[in-house]
């Protein structure tokens, strides 16, 4: 089996009092989407801003590619391939796309011994490269704020890839989509496994997730439910598993019941 | 496998729609108005002779000048309202030197533009460390620079205004970058040849341009450039637009703010050179309000007030309108009271304007 691209073996963080994450471990391999689930407070954010070097761990260790190490900054983790998008996304909507494609690594040529920025290539490797992802702009000059809430979300994923991730954090892309946009993006997810990039996919919509990933995570409370292949698991299991599974199986039997007696 | 996603509701774009989304239209729209409104009214009051143009493209220069730079900060989501003060504190680090201790006039004008430098400098780095908004920090600014100027002056001289200079400029080397007169041997030709009309004495109307008009225009081209074609131009657009993208894609905001505030500080610096060494005076209230007028002259050219979206291009249309507007209420010999009245009005239908541009530009599917 490959080496995972990134891993963490027994991650803990404590904020105070606080166990936010205990006894964590949780890898990603090239060409495979890992989905982190759970409910809202179950660590999730705190496992991305480990692996995105935000935050470092208490306890337990960080390996890339094998080896140990150690994220000093972001910036030093996006130096390492470990790309993340955040809901934000770090868009500026009234800037072109190309200009956002860009945004902090603007291309550079010289004119006449002036350093100028390369408005030609950013607007054609910007659409050459959203058109290669599936992504039909009308034109790489229209402001991010034109876009759809999709489209922005392929945009930043794009972007992550072009300059060099080899793994893509993604949190909660689908979240805020509809079923169409969505899709857009869950196939984008599809395309960057393909390529050979590790996907870590945080939901807390089982849908979506079974639909891409190829393992799952689950978290709760802080801590690791389990890990499991899509092989394993059904998502009416994976469903259950998570908080609030249960719950909805009963809120369904309730409605049933109340429709029945309706008629 | 297939991901096309082709939008099969694209659409060639009109050109009036493609015009609507650049910044600069209002402003340039704005301008043709107000020359067609003076070709009517005041065609044959000398508005529009070689003299009146030199007149109101002087004002408007004197502007654009600090229009520009103050556009660029705008752009960057930042205000600066010490301009004002600031072009006094400059006129009188100018003047007195050479008066009182009779440094040469090289000397101070380097100084004014250091302190500037250095004021704007710390107005960026109280903004950007303590997250205060640019507009309170810079009215502190605004106060305190003129209480200091007026202090200063009225301790050294014994008054508030400096005047006598031109004694001590005329021979200095820095005087006709500033105050000179460039093209004087075309404008000559053209007198020849009759284009440019004489004075009763028989000399042309004019001798030359100002060289302050190309201070502005090569300002205005400069901020441009910078704008739309360097990385520095990319990352004023963002840091306006939205800051926190911006730092997480690993833009210097800061840095980018700072280096702004600067710029308008020194802009002002040169609007004060100009001044003092064309009148060859200089007063501890000049550039009042000041701030106020170059804030006007960049929302006129499209600027958001909110940051993130403008032009330099619109800045100098903005302040041609406010040349154009003074120099066209005193030709026609309307009441010069008028002229706030009409500016601010002109302001606000420019807001009304811009925000409906944006709208447009920023309409979703």
């Amino acid at each position: 089996m490959d080496t995972p691209l990134v891993e963490l073996k027994s991650v803990s963080k404590y904020f105070g009092s606080v166990i936010a994450l205990k006894d964590v471990s949780f890898d990603v391999r090239p060409g495979e989407v890992h989905c982190l689930l759970g409910d809202n407070g179950a660590g999730k954010s705190t496992l991305i801003k480990v692996l995105s070097g935000v935050h470092s761990p208490d306890e337990g260790e960080i390996l890339v590619g094998g080896a140990h190490t150690r994220f000093n900054s972001p910036k030093d983790t996006l130096d390492k391939g470990i790309a993340t998008v955040y809901q934000d996304l770090a868009l500026v909507p009234l800037m072109s796309v190309a200009r956002n494609f860009f945004l902090g690594r603007e291309p550079l040529k010289k004119t006449w011994g002036l350093r100028q920025f390369d408005v030609d290539y950013a607007n054609r490797t910007a659409y050459q490269q959203l058109s290669d992802m599936g992504i039909q702009l009308r034109n790489p000059e229209q402001p991010v704020g034109t876009l759809s809430g999709g489209e922005r979300q392929c945009l930043a994923i794009a972007r992550a890839i072009h300059f060099g991730a080899k793994v893509l954090i993604l949190d909660e892309p689908t979240s805020a989509l509809g079923v169409h946009q969505a899709s857009v993006v869950l196939k984008l997810i599809v395309q960057s496994k393909a390529r050979g990039i590790g996907v870590i996919f945080i939901s807390h919509n089982v849908h979506h997730a079974y639909v891409v990933g190829d393992r799952f995570t689950l978290l709760k409370r802080g801590r690791s439910a389990g890990t499991y292949q899509k092989n394993e698991i059904s998502r009416d299991q994976l469903l259950n598993l998570m908080a609030g599974g249960k719950e909805l199986v009963d809120l369904e039997q309730e409605i049933i019941k109340l429709n029945n007696g309706k008629r | 496998m297939s991901l096309e996603v082709k939008d099969e509701r694209v659409r060639a774009v009109p050109l009036l729609g493609r015009l609507l989304s650049r910044p600069e239209l209002g402003a340039i729209a704005g301008t043709v108005l107000i020359f067609v409104f003076f070709g009517i009214t005041a065609g044959d009051s000398g508005l529009f002779s070689a003299k009146g143009i030199v007149n109101f493209l002087e004002v408007s220069a004197q502007l654009g000048i600090l229009a520009a730079a103050v556009a660029l900060l705008m752009i960057a989501g930042e205000f600066d309202l010490s301009i004002g003060s600031m072009i006094g504190f400059a006129g009188i680090i100018i003047a007195i030197p050479p008066i009182m201790w009779d440094w040469p006039v090289w000397a101070s004008v380097l100084m004014a533009f250091a302190s500037c430098a250095f004021v704007g400098y710390l107005n960026g780095l109280i903004v950007v460390h303590t997250g205060l908004p640019s507009f309170i920090v810079t009215l502190g600014s605004l106060f305190m620079l003129r209480g200091l100027t007026l202090g200063v002056t009225r301790g050294i001289t014994g008054r508030t205004q400096a005047s006598g200079l031109h004694e001590y400029s005329t021979g200095d080397w820095i005087t006709p970058f500033f105050a000179g007169q460039v093209f004087r041997a075309p404008i000559g030709w053209l007198a020849e040849l009759g284009v440019i009309g004489k004075r009763a004495d028989g000399l042309p109307a004019i001798s030359g341009i100002p060289v302050s008009i190309v201070w502005w225009i090569g300002l205005t081209l400069f901020f441009t450039w910078l704008l739309m074609r360097t990385r520095f131009g990319n990352w004023i657009f963002a840091s306006g637009g939205e800051a926190n993208a911006a730092r997480n894609m690993g833009v210097p905001v800061a840095r980018t703010k700072i280096t702004l505030f600067i710029m308008t500080a020194l802009a002002a610096a040169l609007f004060a050179t100009v001044q003092v060494l064309v009148t060859g005076s200089a007063d501890t209230l000049r550039g009042n309000l000041k701030e106020f007028e170059a804030i006007i002259a960049v929302v006129i050219g499209g600027t958001l007030l909110t940051g993130g979206y403008g032009s330099a291009i619109g800045a100098m249309f903005g302040a041609l309108i406010f040349g154009v507007v003074q120099m066209g209420i005193f030709y026609t010999g309307i009441d010069t009271d008028w002229f706030k009245l009409f500016m601010g009005a002109m302001m606000v239908v420019a807001v009304l304007f811009n925000s409906y541009v944006r709208a447009r530009a920023m309409r979703s599917r």
